[in-house]
């Protein structure tokens, strides 16, 4: 019993981490570059969700779809402006840039926001679930949770594999000049990749912070390297990967919390990632791309 | 000609200068001479003692520094007001930061200070302490709480160590039967937090505790305490101590209730500002107790001290203020003790201060009856508040109850301990 509730809250936390990693896994498969403030997008999502919810008294689902919105508009915003002119440069030019734009984000929520942590009350109004007398509780959060991050999975493998839309980014991600001669507008996909992984940013943020619920600038910044973390371990790039890598890497992080250490939790999911990386160097679903040179 | 012109300029720069330092060493000697000559003339009793303080007057925890400054100058107000014994008090900002906890502490030497009160933060007080011990200055420290404030004979402090304060935790559950079993979150990244809980752990088993969870955290993984949590419950914790900050005991608080787990909690300073997390659902709170050094309204010393203080600087006294306050009153009281007038030097005063120091016992707004041994730690009964309605209120059963209640457990504990 015991260990059921350890997993349910391992699949909760997993679920997350998996939301978080598709915005990673989507961004790296298609511009090939890691968009280290993706977490940071997360925390913003968090605050427009509380600033919907809490001080306009706005409902939970409108409050997450303003979310979705902004969050949108942010992560185009933030492409168009910081990572558009960087197109042609070395790698790792736009990983400084992407590092930069979350120190950007962090402070810009220390000024609107402050830095005092805000409570926040989750989305959520389901009375969590009593099973074998008490013993086994899930909450309301954990199954809204998995069950959001299932759909998400299911509609977003849909759209890659049936779009035109999708099919395109399939296609960018595969060979950019290629795509381009084919009449691909390579700007326009790269830009709604980022346009669909902030809003998937929003909704894990509204669901991190319903679970976890304390808001403050840094709030993205540990999930945000957790969900990148589950991005490598399940194959960077591929979208099933994330998935599998994010609710695996909750699992493990909640299961050897609770029956090894809760200190080594964390290094026990780093040294888990450091054994599949040497034995699998492209993650658990990642492809191997033979270079030619 | 112009280069003549440039040079004649740079000479009467130069001159400048020099008459520019000249002048400041000038003065110098006239000031300290005019202080001679005032120390000279406080050979009567009525001149006053000067001391001085230091500590974030600006910065992050300006609010710290202030509530110092207000609570010396509340206590020196009152003392000169008495007559007999008179002091001067003077404060320095030091921005929370070390290197300026020594240029502060330099400034007020140069002022003339005998008696050094601070500096209000940890860091500070250890810098600032290193150059108090060379120079055999009596330090007293409002606040400092990490262990290396007291490493040199010369210093004493008001607040409770970080690791009494766990003694104290365990003390306060055992002699008020809050539970005999207790569940701990910490965070062990923090020095703080791990600090306390250790002394807590050593002295449980002394108070009949038993701590059947003690589960850590890091500053990294702060978020999901859900495995923490269930651990507590399902090892049957009845009390939950929380030697932590507040921004973490909110989720705690928070998780706990959406499994349905309402245990006791029970934490120490670092839990003071729960209630003013925004949007935190305080009612979650609703019976968490927490030690600190100053209840207000818990007695009539604490209620005409808070009304005081709130009539003079128009805002609510923190336990900085009250930590301060009873800081000079204990200064006072040694200095009366042992004979300390103006005219002797810090040298001298810190020599008798010290030895009066463990001597002495004061009723204080933080405490009744705190007496001080040699290493300079405080001994006094830790007050507890408890969380009803969203604000603090004092413990029912009230604290008198509570000090004569304690007084022999706690002698007990002590021989059991030798025993051991």
């Amino acid at each position: 019993m015991e260990f059921l509730s350890y997993l349910v809250n391992g699949l909760s936390l997993g679920s997350v981490y998996a939301i978080i990693a598709l915005g990673y896994t989507m961004v790296y498969g298609i511009a090939k570059m890691l968009n280290f403030a993706h977490g940071d997008v997360i925390m913003v999502g968090g605050y427009i969700v509380f600033v919907f919810m809490n001080q306009l008294g706005v409902s939970a689902i409108a409050s997450v779809a303003a979310a979705m919105v902004v969050c949108t508009v942010l992560g185009v915003a933030i492409e168009r402006v910081a990572y558009l002119p960087l197109r042609g440069a070395p790698s790792l030019a736009v990983l400084i840039t992407a590092i930069g734009v979350s120190y950007f984000l962090q402070n810009m929520a220390l000024l609107i926001w402050g830095s005092t942590p805000m409570s926040f009350s989750s989305i959520v109004s389901m009375e969590p679930l009593q099973l074998a007398g008490g013993r086994l509780v899930i909450t309301g959060e954990a199954l809204v949770t998995i069950g959001v991050s299932v759909v998400i999975m299911a509609a977003l493998t849909l759209f890659i594999n049936r779009t035109r839309l999708g099919r395109a980014m399939l296609a960018v991600s595969e060979d950019k000049g290629a795509a381009q001669l084919m009449g691909i507008n390579v700007n326009a996909t790269i830009s709604l990749t980022f346009a669909i992984g902030s809003a998937l940013a929003a909704v894990a943020g509204a669901l991190l912070c319903s679970s976890y619920p304390i808001l403050q600038p840094t709030t993205g910044a540990m999930p945000g390297i957790k969900a990148f973390v589950a991005a490598v371990f399940g194959g960077i790039g591929s979208v099933p990967g994330a998935m599998v890598g994010g609710v695996l890497l909750g699992i493990i992080e909640i299961l050897s919390k609770a029956y090894i250490s809760t200190q080594l939790a964390d290094a026990i999911v780093f040294a888990v990632l450091i054994v599949v990386l040497l034995v699998k160097p492209t993650g658990l679903l990642g492809k191997k791309i033979n270079e030619k040179v | 000609m112009k280069k003549f012109v440039s040079m004649a300029l740079a000479v009467c720069m130069a001159a400048s200068l020099a008459a520019c330092g000249g002048s400041e060493s000038a003065s110098e000697p006239a000031a300290s001479g005019s202080a001679a000559a005032a120390s000279g003339s406080t050979a009567a009793s009525t001149a006053p003692i000067k001391i001085g303080s230091s500590g974030p007057l600006t910065g992050d925890y300006a609010q710290y520094g202030e509530g110092v400054r207000n609570g010396i100058e509340l206590a020196v107000e009152e003392i000169n007001a008495m007559g007999g014994i008179q002091f001067e008090s003077s404060m320095e900002d030091d921005e929370a930061d070390s290197e300026k906890a020594v240029n502060a502490y330099n400034t007020l030497k140069d002022w003339g200070m005998q008696i050094y009160i601070g500096a209000v933060t940890s860091g500070s007080t250890i810098a600032a302490g290193e150059v108090a011990y060379e120079d055999n200055m009596f330090l007293l420290t409002p606040s400092g709480t990490a262990a290396e404030c007291m490493q040199y004979d010369n210093a004493f402090r008001v607040c409770f160590s970080d690791p009494n304060q766990g003694k104290a935790s365990a003390e306060y559950i055992g002699t008020h039967g809050l539970a005999t079993k207790v569940g701990v979150i910490y965070d062990s990244s923090n020095t703080y937090s791990s600090g306390i809980y250790e002394a807590f752990a050593a002295e449980a088993a002394n108070q009949g505790i038993e701590v059947v969870a003690a589960e850590a955290f890091t500053a990294d993984s702060n978020t999901d305490f859900s495995v923490q949590i269930q651990k507590v419950r399902d090892a049957g914790a009845e009390l939950l101590f929380l030697p932590i900050y507040y921004s973490e005991a909110t989720q705690i608080l928070t998780q706990a209730n959406t499994i349905g787990y309402d245990p006791i909690v029970f934490g120490c300073d670092g839990l003071d500002g729960i209630l003013s997390v925004k949007n935190f659902d305080t009612s979650l709170a609703e019976g968490v107790m927490l030690l600190t050094p100053y209840v207000p309204g818990s007695d009539e010393l604490t209620n005409t001290f808070t009304e005081k203080y709130v009539e003079k600087f128009g805002i609510e006294p923190n336990q900085f203020a009250a930590d301060a306050y009873d800081a000079v009153y204990a200064v006072k009281a040694a200095c009366e003790a042992a004979g300390i007038t103006a005219d002797m030097d810090y040298s001298a005063i810190c020599d008798a201060l010290k030895v009066e120091f463990t001597e002495i016992s004061i009723d204080g707004v933080t405490g009744a009856g705190i007496t001080w041994d040699a290493s300079g730690e405080p001994n006094k009964e830790p007050k507890a508040v408890v969380i009803e309605g969203g604000v603090y209120v004092a413990p029912e059963g009230g604290e008198a109850a509570a000090e004569s209640a304690s007084a022999e457990p706690a002698a007990e504990s002590a021989s059991t301990s030798e025993a051991a």
